[in-house]
């Protein structure tokens, strides 16, 4: 009974604490987070959005994304993003990866018909289609491709936008992001941005 | 698609960072926790809250105070799931149901941070800000409170079992650790591409002419608060894979460094507090050896891609995204299953057998390599204690550590807590794949399905909160059993330690005999790592070997 009435005792005290915590840690600073990044960084702040024309803004109206997530792009004049397990494709209410075991028959089956599809469409050998464009990505959302999978699309967009390949490879190119110090992360091209691109250079 | 230079380039610059900023944090929280001057904020504040930061709490007073602030923790958080619909920012989304609000009012208040739910489908911004941020800052708070408090046990003597005052290290651990290193990360972190809005869902026409829905809220000042205090619940369903909590290579590392920098700058404080610094650094080589053995198993098993799907793809993509590849989601992985974090930024239920054991194998060490921001510490103590009394057993001494007796009642104490997690585990591996709703959660049959159910367990325990993604949890059944496992893991070792603590602080010293074990040479540090080895090797192998181990060999 003693017990009981102590852990009341200290359990008072500590919801006065909390009430305090909750409006210093639950309101303050994350409202004083949010203040500073609208002013420092807004664009970032709000989800990096850009237009057709490839700039910078805040307003979804004139957006056609945000440059750091991935889209449904099942154009030939487009490059495409990798496979997606979030809802029907990159839907940012419904991020998910497949997660799908490392044994999995299922996604054993997956791979090698998207790895067959994927052959067809970009008209080369099978053995050539890298592992990012047979496997969905943990997010779902992934807005980059490897260097590998890009390479492969240039000929099937260079001839849907009418663009030389040689044009084309070298937006790819413009694209490309290293290592960042030579050794953080992987060598990757942000889809949206070089799509973008590609359409201004084609001109529609 | 990882190449092996910069994969290991990677795990140098994380090595420089924390070998930069450990022993500068583990001097300022060896401060922190030791000091007896208040800022003049704290005093304040502990006079406008009516409570008595000076008090020098008996062990069991200071249990009373973690308990009861837990337990209001507890309440409050439940019942903000359970009104969501009439808070501001809810986004229009409902209630939370009864054993959802239970699960993730306990998942949050123990520093685990597993979710049954889907953070963008589900919770508001308020919930999330309120509710979520919260206890995401007061948990780890609680957990550094109790470490702090066992290494005052051990640097005390005849202090009639009083260890200090919970108020004052849980205000301290908060305004002059966790806030401050927050605020520069969740800046940083913006700056990097971490979103920071308060906006509803914006619909955007994309390239092709469809629409896209993009999520708003404050993510980033949850981002970095969920890894610098270990608690690792994303603000997404994808936690640090999604793109607007970790935009790049860069953001990743950071969020790395901020979940491995308190566990080992702890250790680092422990010895300044315990006035002998040798002994921290030997705690923190442990830590080291073990992560070091972890990341590099890890990095191999990504990389080499082992597995049926792996090896049909070229490569383990599966559940990775192209920023991170395969390097820096291993390392990634290993990290938050050393430590008892529990984000991801790849899914775990994709990695390759070895790999995904791996992660088991981490949260099945008591998280200790390094372990949660307080209980890594405490764990990796409870271990050092059996470890001196196994080699006291052998040479029939009295075993010894850091001048204390380990005598009947202290080593039932220590015991008790090495079984307290194993229990739970099997126990509730046990239940739930007995249970038909227990097995209704699980997305594979075979080996890979234990794996899934295992892991859950595994995680809820030892309070990690991470997931093979494939098993449903969202369900009365798993949300109950994970709820429970969750509360007795954190609370019962926890009060186990401060019990300890406190007849630690009740003896006095007895001065280094020839017949005592140095627990300050790379001779212990080895006893040490092979003791965590064998125990949690003894505890977990036939599970084991009934999931990863049969999956990795078929």
């Amino acid at each position: 009974m003693k017990d009981i009435y102590t852990l009341f005792r200290h359990s008072m005290a500590g919801l006065r604490v909390l009430v305090a915590m909750t409006l210093l840690l639950g309101l303050a600073y994350p409202l004083a987070i949010t203040g500073i990044a609208q002013v420092a960084f807004p664009w970032r702040a709000d989800g990096s959005l850009i237009t057709a024309a490839g700039t910078h803004t805040t307003d979804a109206h004139d957006a056609v994304g945000s440059a750091i997530v991935g889209q449904v792009g099942d154009s030939d004049a487009l490059f495409r993003n990798r496979p997606s397990a979030a809802g029907n494709g990159y839907d940012m209410l419904g991020t998910a990866g497949s997660n799908l075991g490392p044994n999995s028959s299922d996604l054993v089956a997956s791979i090698e018909r998207r790895r067959a599809e994927i052959a067809a469409r970009e008209g080369v050998d099978p053995a050539d289609v890298p592992p990012d464009a047979v496997t969905a990505s943990a997010s779902g959302i992934d807005p980059d491709i490897s260097p590998a999978y890009a390479a492969i699309q240039v000929p099937r967009v260079a001839r849907a936008t009418g663009l030389a390949e040689a044009d084309v490879r070298r937006l790819v190119e413009e694209h490309t992001s290293e290592r960042t110090w030579g050794v953080l992360g992987e060598p990757r091209v942000n889809v949206l941005e070089l799509n973008i691109a590609v359409r201004e250079l084609a001109g529609s | 698609m990882s190449d092996l230079a910069p994969a290991l380039g990677q795990i140098a610059v994380l090595v420089a960072a924390l070998a930069v900023a450990v022993p500068l944090l583990g001097r300022h929280l060896a401060h922190v926790y030791t000091s007896p001057r208040h800022l003049a904020v704290e005093r304040t504040a502990y006079r406008l809250l009516r409570v008595d930061p000076d008090a020098d709490q008996h062990w069991k007073t200071y249990t009373m105070s973690v308990l009861g602030f837990s337990l209001v923790s507890l309440l409050l958080l439940y019942l903000l799931g359970r009104v969501q619909e009439h808070l501001p920012l809810s986004l229009g989304y409902a209630a939370l149901p009864a054993d959802g609000a239970w699960n993730t009012a306990v998942s949050f208040v123990t520093n685990t941070n597993w979710q049954w739910y889907a953070g963008e489908s589900t919770v508001g911004h308020l919930f999330q800000m309120s509710g979520l941020t919260v206890q995401n800052f007061v948990s780890a708070a609680v957990g550094m409170a109790v470490a702090a408090a066992f290494a005052r046990g051990l640097a005390r003597q005849l202090a009639g079992g009083r260890v200090g005052n919970f108020w004052s290290d849980l205000v301290r651990g908060v305004l002059r650790v966790l806030l401050p290193i927050s605020v520069v990360s969740a800046v940083v972190l913006v700056a990097g591409g971490a979103i920071q809005n308060l906006m509803g869902t914006r619909t955007v026409e994309t390239l092709a002419g469809g629409t896209q829905q993009v999520t708003g809220g404050p993510v980033a000042s949850q981002e970095v608060i969920k890894q610098l205090g270990t608690n690792g619940g994303g603000f997404y369903n994808v936690n640090a894979a999604h793109p607007f909590e970790n935009p790049t290579p860069l953001t990743d590392v950071l969020l790395i460094f901020l979940m491995l920098v308190i566990p080992f700058a702890m250790a680092w404080a422990f010895g300044l507090i315990v006035r002998d610094r040798r002994q921290g650094i030997a705690v923190l080589s442990v830590m080291a050896l073990l992560l070091g053995v972890a990341v590099t198993l890890l990095t191999w098993a990504e990389m080499a891609g082992v597995g049926r799907a792996p090896e049909a793809a070229g490569g383990a993509m599966e559940g990775k995204e192209v920023r991170f590849g395969e390097a820096a989601s291993a390392l990634f992985a290993a990290a938050t299953t050393g430590t008892s974090t529990g984000a991801v930024n790849s899914m775990h239920d994709s990695l390759t057998a070895p790999g995904g054991g791996v992660a088991m194998f981490g949260m099945m060490l008591g998280e200790i390599a390094p372990g949660g921001v307080g209980s890594g510490l405490y764990g990796m103590l409870m271990l050092a204690i059996v470890t001196v009394f196994l080699c006291g057993l052998m040479v029939g001494r009295t075993p010894e550590y850091l001048g204390r007796k380990i005598g009947q009642r202290e080593i039932v104490l220590v015991a008790l807590y090495v079984l307290a997690t194993p229990v739970l585990v099997l126990v509730g591996i046990a239940i739930a794949i007995t249970a038909q709703d227990g097995l209704a959660g699980l997305q594979e049959s075979g080996p890979h399905g234990l794996s899934e159910a295992l892991y859950a367990v595994t995680s809820a325990a030892n309070n990690n909160g991470s997931a093979f993604g494939g098993l449903t949890s969202g369900t009365p059944f798993w949300n109950t059993l994970l709820g429970l496992l969750m509360l007795l893991g954190r609370f019962v070792p926890m009060v186990l330690v401060l019990a300890l603590a406190g007849r630690f602080a009740s003896q006095r010293h007895s001065p280094p005999s020839a017949g005592t074990l140095p627990t300050h040479q790379p001779l212990f540090v080895a006893l040490l790592s092979g003791v965590a080895l064998v125990v949690v090797g003894l505890t977990y192998v036939p599970v084991l070997a009934l999931g990863p181990i049969a999956e990795s060999l078929s």
